[in-house]
Order: structure tokens, then sequence, then C-alpha cells
């Protein structure tokens, strides 16, 4: 029982870190443009194509 | 401005016209301003759909000392930039900046702003799915632990805790449910949302109840991962919406956001179409839509009609003739007297008869809402029988409320509730597969009930560009004069001439005379290109007019060198599409504003035997209500201006991307992409899915038959209740997954059949 006290928190703390997160990654933008963000994942920004 | 070498502003103008381009004075109107000297455009940019593309787009706006920041966004197609009003003291051109992006080859236009608020309601129901599945995933946690044995003061904190999460998360997720409940009780309807309201509002209540009372049932997980269920539903369903919306709405946009305006000291000012009062001169360029209704006071220009009445052939006019808004002038410059305000021009009068024809529409009711018209009364009727009964007759009122409430908790149309979204989330997903956009969901099961197909003709069974049809007994070195001299024009039948010529023969001087042709001097003679009484004069009364094609002369001093014959080109696959409609027993009818002799020749050829020709828009929306009215369900198919009422009053509508905005507007589904083949095909996906949501129905009931007795015999504990929900939910999503599985096997099919004829393509296709 008194592992609870401890262990009940933490898991709610911890999924609440993770709901944070997610309405914070929400709220700044990050699913605006999810097709984008594959291929911009692949751009290392030197490697111009010739031209 | 009639002559025109082939120098820089020629060129300029050329390209212009050919990308589409918005003019800088638009890109000012639509630029949104920032502060600081900056400004903000989007436009959309409807070719990118990769990596390097974004990366090109990006590259060549940023090269601009003039663009601090420029961002493609993938998903809408969008590309936004931001730019500096001005730099070294001049004031910044944006159609340069967006010349810049036309310059990587990537067209780049305006589109119509669209209520950007639906993204911030789509956060919204996001937001709600994370915090209930937040929410969902904790207290089932605990509840595990209940069922798995947890007792007496570990039970009660669990209950303490679950109650705690569960509270705030009901109002902040189920105020979705709140709301659309309450919008129903308050007009004396009830739709899905009254029993699920009802539903997790008593759970909660009862569960706190049980908790405070040390009872040993609570319903928080219940009660919390139904509205998570739910709330996925929803938020798919709009997600789809959204997602046509702004595919739709990144299109080109057609009619123009202002004009110049010639002020009566003769300068000249660019104003928002909204600002032109009746009197005022608009300068109307070639290549320009007229933006208001008005009379021509000089010049003369070839006016492109087809988006307004249906009419294929462009019309000359000149001093004294009406316009109407919306028409394109194709040739020549003019000056327009405004005669009608952009609210009460040609267009308004349209919307007027749009408003007036949606009447059909608005009374259809969802298939969900007709279901749930059956099902709340029954189910509350069920949980009152049960509550009276056990309260009689087990005399315990307590264990009467207990199961009174399980039965609606049990009842809860979890999976109704999914039934619909997630079969029509799947098929707007094929659908969109195959560049066919569905506006709303109802769109699909209006869809599914039709019976025939109306479809326009200028623009929808044709492309609405004319197609050289004697090329075979053309001579090439004809055909590269007529295209030397066609090059100069704008005019549809001679951007058909230059569309098929391999040369063109370089003239130093032509010069374009708005209603007749082309012409060039030059030291052999002079060469003329245009109607017969134009290039050849002499003989200009003994040819005949002729009425279904349209012909074009090329002459040298009045002597005949060729004569070209053009007629509209039919979409590709038009034949097909009407053949396989007739086969799956629609019949297929042609209303168009066109003349009747070309509109019987293309429905002679189609295979369609039904056809109407010349009819006023309003002709077009009251056949619609007059077929909705006779029983039939009408799918209308149509582009133009003066097909919107008809796409508004029948049963559902369909609409090329190349339609103008209030057709596409009007229209329930819109099609990329050129062939007509979207419309058996979505007729097909859309049938489909309304098989799958009848399944998905009797799947849900089928549930409740054995749920419902468990409940009423006072057995259904918080355990059974959450099984019994996910698993008919899981099943209601998988069986909606099956349209994918089903339309694949098709294509196999298809491809198959395709194989065993053509075995030379198959084996790379």
């Amino acid at each position: 029982m008194s592992n609870l006290i401890i262990l009940i928190p933490v898991a709610l703390l911890m999924g609440g870190l993770g709901l944070a997160a997610f309405l914070w990654s929400l709220k700044s933008g990050q699913y605006e443009d999810l097709d984008g963000a594959a291929w911009r994942a692949l751009d290392d920004g030197d490697d111009k194509p010739v031209t | 401005m009639s002559c025109c070498a082939p120098g820089t502003e020629g060129a300029l103008e050329f390209e212009k016209i050919s990308h589409g381009l918005p003019t800088a004075e638009e890109l000012w109107l639509s630029s949104r301003e920032l502060g600081n000297g900056l400004r903000q455009t989007d436009l959309s940019v409807p070719k990118v759909y990769c990596g390097t593309c974004i990366t090109t787009v990006e590259q060549a706006l940023k090269k601009s000392p003039l663009v601090t920041r420029a961002r493609v966004n993938l998903s809408t197609r969008r590309v936004s930039f931001v730019w500096k009003e001005e730099a070294n003291g001049v004031r910044t051109n944006p159609a340069e900046l967006a010349a810049l992006i036309a310059a990587t080859g990537y067209d780049a236009h305006l589109f119509t702003t669209a209520e950007e608020v639906n993204d911030a309601y789509r956060n919204e129901l996001i937001r709600a799915v994370a915090i209930s599945g937040f929410a969902a995933a904790n207290i089932m946690l605990l509840s595990v632990s209940v069922w798995s044995g947890a007792t007496d003061a570990t039970r009660d904190l669990f209950h303490w805790i679950s109650g705690l999460i569960a509270g705030p998360v009901l109002i902040f997720a189920g105020r979705f449910f709140y709301r659309s409940a309450w919008g129903a009780l308050k007009h004396g309807r009830t739709n899905m949302d009254v029993p699920i309201s009802l539903a997790i509002t008593l759970s909660y209540a009862m569960s706190l109840w049980e908790t405070i009372h040390h009872g040993p049932h609570a319903w928080f997980d219940a009660t919390v991962s139904l509205l998570f269920f739910l709330l996925i539903g929803r938020t798919l369903e709009h997600v789809m919406r959204d997602r046509a919306r702004s595919a739709i709405t990144g299109l080109a946009r057609l009619s123009p956001r202002g004009a110049m305006v010639i002020l009566p000291d003769g300068a000249r000012e660019y104003r928002p179409v909204e600002d032109i009062r009746p009197g005022d001169r608009i300068a109307i360029a070639a290549g320009d839509r007229v933006p208001v209704d008005g009379k021509v006071i000089s010049g003369l220009s070839d006016i492109d009609m087809s988006i307004v009445n249906g009419e294929s052939q462009p019309v000359a006019a000149g001093a004294g003739d009406m316009l109407q808004a919306g028409t394109l002038s194709l040739t020549g410059s003019m000056v327009v007297e405004a005669t009608a305000t952009a609210r009460d021009s040609f267009l308004s009068e349209i919307i007027g008869l749009m408003e007036a024809a949606e009447g059909g529409r608005a009374r259809y009711r969802r298939i969900a809402d007709r279901a749930a018209q059956y099902y709340s009364p029954a189910v509350h009727l069920l949980a009152l029988l049960s509550f009276l009964g056990w309260g009689i007759f087990g005399g315990d009122w307590k264990e009467a409320l207990l199961i009174a409430v399980s039965v609606l908790i049990i009842t809860c149309p979890c999976a109704l509730g999914l039934a619909v979204p997630v079969v029509q989330v799947v098929a707007a997903g094929r659908l969109f597969q195959n560049g066919i956009m569905v506006k709303d969901g109802s769109a699909m099961e209006r869809l599914a009930e039709v019976d025939s197909v109306v479809f326009d003709k200028t623009g929808t069974l044709t492309i609405g560009r004319p197609r050289l049809t004697n090329l075979a007994d053309t001579r090439l070195d004809r055909l590269a004069l007529a295209a030397g001299l066609a090059l100069h024009s704008r005019h549809p039948l001679s951007r058909a001439i230059v569309q098929v010529a391999t040369e063109a023969h370089d003239f130093a001087e032509v010069s374009e005379k708005p209603g007749e042709g082309l012409e060039a001097v030059t030291p052999e003679g002079i060469y003329r290109l245009g109607n017969r009484r134009f290039a050849c004069p002499q003989d200009a009364d003994s040819a005949a007019e002729r009425e279904a094609a349209s012909e074009v002369v090329l002459s040298l001093d009045g002597r005949l060198l060729q004569s070209f014959l053009f007629e509209d080109m039919p979409r590709p696959g038009a034949q097909k599409t009407i053949a396989s409609l007739a086969k799956s027993g629609f019949s297929s009818i042609v209303l168009s504003g066109d003349r009747a002799p070309v509109v019987k020749e293309l429905a002679a050829r189609l295979g369609i035997a039904e056809w109407k020709a010349a009819l006023s828009p309003r002709d077009k929306a009251d056949y619609c209500v007059r077929a909705g009215e006779a029983g039939h369900k009408l799918l209308m198919v149509g582009d133009g201006i003066n097909d919107a009422p008809a796409l508004a009053a029948a049963h559902v509508s369909m609409a090329p991307a190349t339609a103008a905005d209030i057709g596409r507007q009007a229209a329930d589904f819109v099609f990329l992409r050129e062939g007509l083949e979207a419309v058996p095909l979505a007729i097909e996906i859309s049938r489909r899915a309304g098989r799958l949501i009848r399944e998905n129905f009797a799947l849900a009931i089928g549930y409740n038959v054995f749920a419902v007795p468990i409940a009423i015999a006072g057995y259904a504990t918080p355990l059974v209740a959450s099984i019994a929900m996910s698993t008919s939910s899981l099943i209601v999503v998988v069986n909606a997954l099956r349209l994918n599985r089903l339309a694949r096997l098709e294509e196999k099919r298809q491809e198959d059949k395709a194989g065993s004829g053509l075995p030379a393509n198959a084996s790379f296709a």
C-alpha cells in the first residue's frame, strides 16, 4: 500500500509529461505539414542539385 | 496594343498567361501585412510533391534579397513567404517574386482564402483526443488493478483517483457531444449525441455515487474510453473534410480579385472588386476576366463565355456590347463601363438561384441521424423498462437504478458512433488517391443513392479546348506558317494550332484583329489567319457557315492556302465512362447552354440518347428540381458558372478542378484528374462504403442483442462492459478497413484483365 503512494503519482506524472509534450508539439505547429517533414528529414542542406 | 512584335513585353505577357501567374496588384491585395514593412503572401503550388520540390521552391525564393522567409507546406501544397514592402526606396513588385517560383517550373497561384478557423477546431479536437487518451490509459491501469482483486481502502483509493482524472476530462473532451446534443434537443430533434451524452454523464454520476459509498463497481473507465473512441471518429471525419477543403481551395482562383479602374482624370488605379461602382470605367487587357457586368465603351475582343453559359466558341464583342462578369477577354483590350456592382452582377444572380435551389440537400438527413432517430428512443425506453421492472418485481429501487444505468452504458452507441465516420474516412482516402475530393461524408451517402447522371457539355464532357481535326490532310509547311501567326494570339483556336505544330515560321510582325484573326505583312504578301470572311474576303459569301465544327483559314493575299477544322475535344475516357455508366444501369443526360447542333453531335458521338441544348442556368436548376420531385436521384456533373444552380439543386454533384470557383464551391465532389472515369469510380466507392456502413450497423446492433440481455439481467460489471465495448468498436473499424482490401483485389483483377488483352504492356505495368 505504501509503495502505491509513490508509484501512482510517478505513473501519472510520466503520463502527464508525455501528454504535455504532445500538446506542446501540437501547439508549435509540428503537425501542420506531415508530408513535408518526412522529406525535410532527408535534406542535408549541403548537396545542392546540379543545375 | 494590337500590334505586338515578339518583344519582351509580349513574351512576358505570354509567360504570364501560360503560368496563370497573379498580377502584382492582386498579390498586393491578397498579402497580409506583418508590420515592420514586411508582408506575407501565401500561394498555392499544386505541383510540389517531393523533397526536391521543397528545396527548389524555397531556394528560388530565398535567393531574392527581398524575401526574408520562405516555407513550403507539402501537405497543403502551398508556399508562404515574407517579403519587404520596399527595398532601397523602390516599391517591391510581388509579381517578380511569384515569377521566381514560376521560373523553377512550378505553377503558383492565389487561392480562395478559406476560413482558417477550421484549423483551430481541428487542433481542439486533437487536443481532446490526446487528453481523453491519456485519461483512458491511466484509468484503465487503475481499473485493471481493481478487477484483479484490489479491495477495501486500495479499491476506494483507485476509484477516487480515477474519478478525479475523469471529471475534468468529461467536461473538457465531452463538450463536443454535450454541445451537439443540446443543439439537437433545443430544436426538438434527437441525434446520436443525445444517448452518448446521457450515457457518459450518468455513468460518471453513478460511479461517483458508488465511490462515495465504497461500492465495488465504478464505471470511470467506460466513461473515458467511450469519449476517447468517439472523439477519434469525430476527429478523423473532420480531418477528412479539412483535407478535401484545403485541396479545393488550393486550386487556382478564376474570378478576379480586382480591376484597373480608369479615373475621370485619366489616372489608373487598381481596386478590389467590391469597390467597383456602376459607372466606373475599367480597363480589360487581353487575358483578363471581366470582374463585374458592364458595357463595352471602346475596343474589340473575342470573349470566351464558356464558363458563363457553356457556349464553346468565343464571341466577338465591341463598343456597345454587354459583358457578363466572369467572361474572359481573349484577344484585345477594351474599356468597359461597369453597370452593376460585384454584388449585383450576373454572379450574384446565380448565387440567388443556388440558395433557392439548395432546399433538397438541406433536407437530406445523414444515415447516422436516421439511425439515431430509432435508436435513442428505443434505448431510453429499454432502460426505463428495466428500471421499472427491477423496481416493481425486485423491490430494490437502488438496485433497479444501477441496472438501468448499466443498460444505458452498455447500449451507448460507441460502435454506432464509429460505424459511419470510419468507413467514410477510408472511402475518402481511396477517392483522394484517385484525385477525387469529397466535401463531406453525407455527399458519399447521397452519391450511393443516385440513379441517373446529368452532364454539362462544355468543360465537363469536353475539355473545353478545341482540337485540330484535319491534321492528316494538312500540308506541314502551311501548318508551320499558321503556327508562326498563331503564336501571337491566345485565341483557343490559335493555341490548338500551335499545340500540334512541330515548327513555326518566324514572322517579324504580326497584328491581331479581334473578332477576325491575325495578319502578317511580309515581302511575299499579306498572310492572314482567321475566319473565312477575314482571310478570303472575296469568297466569303460562298462559304457556308458551318454549325458544328469551327474553321480557321490561312490565306496569302486573299488566296486560300489551307483550311483548319476544329472541334471541342471530349474528355479522355468520356465514351468509356458513359458506356460503363449505362452498363451499371444509370441513364446519362446532357444539359448544355450551347447551341443544339453542337450538343446533338457530341451526344451522338458519346452514345447519350437524351440531351437538351440552349438552357439557361435557371432551366438547368429547374430540370434538377423537377427530377428530384419526380423521385429521381440525380448526380449533376458540371463546371461552369451557369451550372452552379444545378449543382446545388441536384441530389449530389461533381465538378472538375477546372471549374469556375463557384461551381467548385457548389459541388460535393471535385475531381482533379482530366479523365471522366472519376464519375463511375466515385459512385462505385460510395456504394461500397454504403454497403459497409450498413454492415457496421448490423454488427453494432448484433452486439447490442447480446449485450443488452446481460445488462438487463444485472450481470453487466464494468469489466464485461469495457470488453464488450472495445471489441465491438474494433470489429467495426476492421470491417471498415476491408474497403481498402476490396479495392486492392479489384485493381488486381482489372490488371489481370488488362494483362490478358495487352500482354506487352502488362508485363511492365
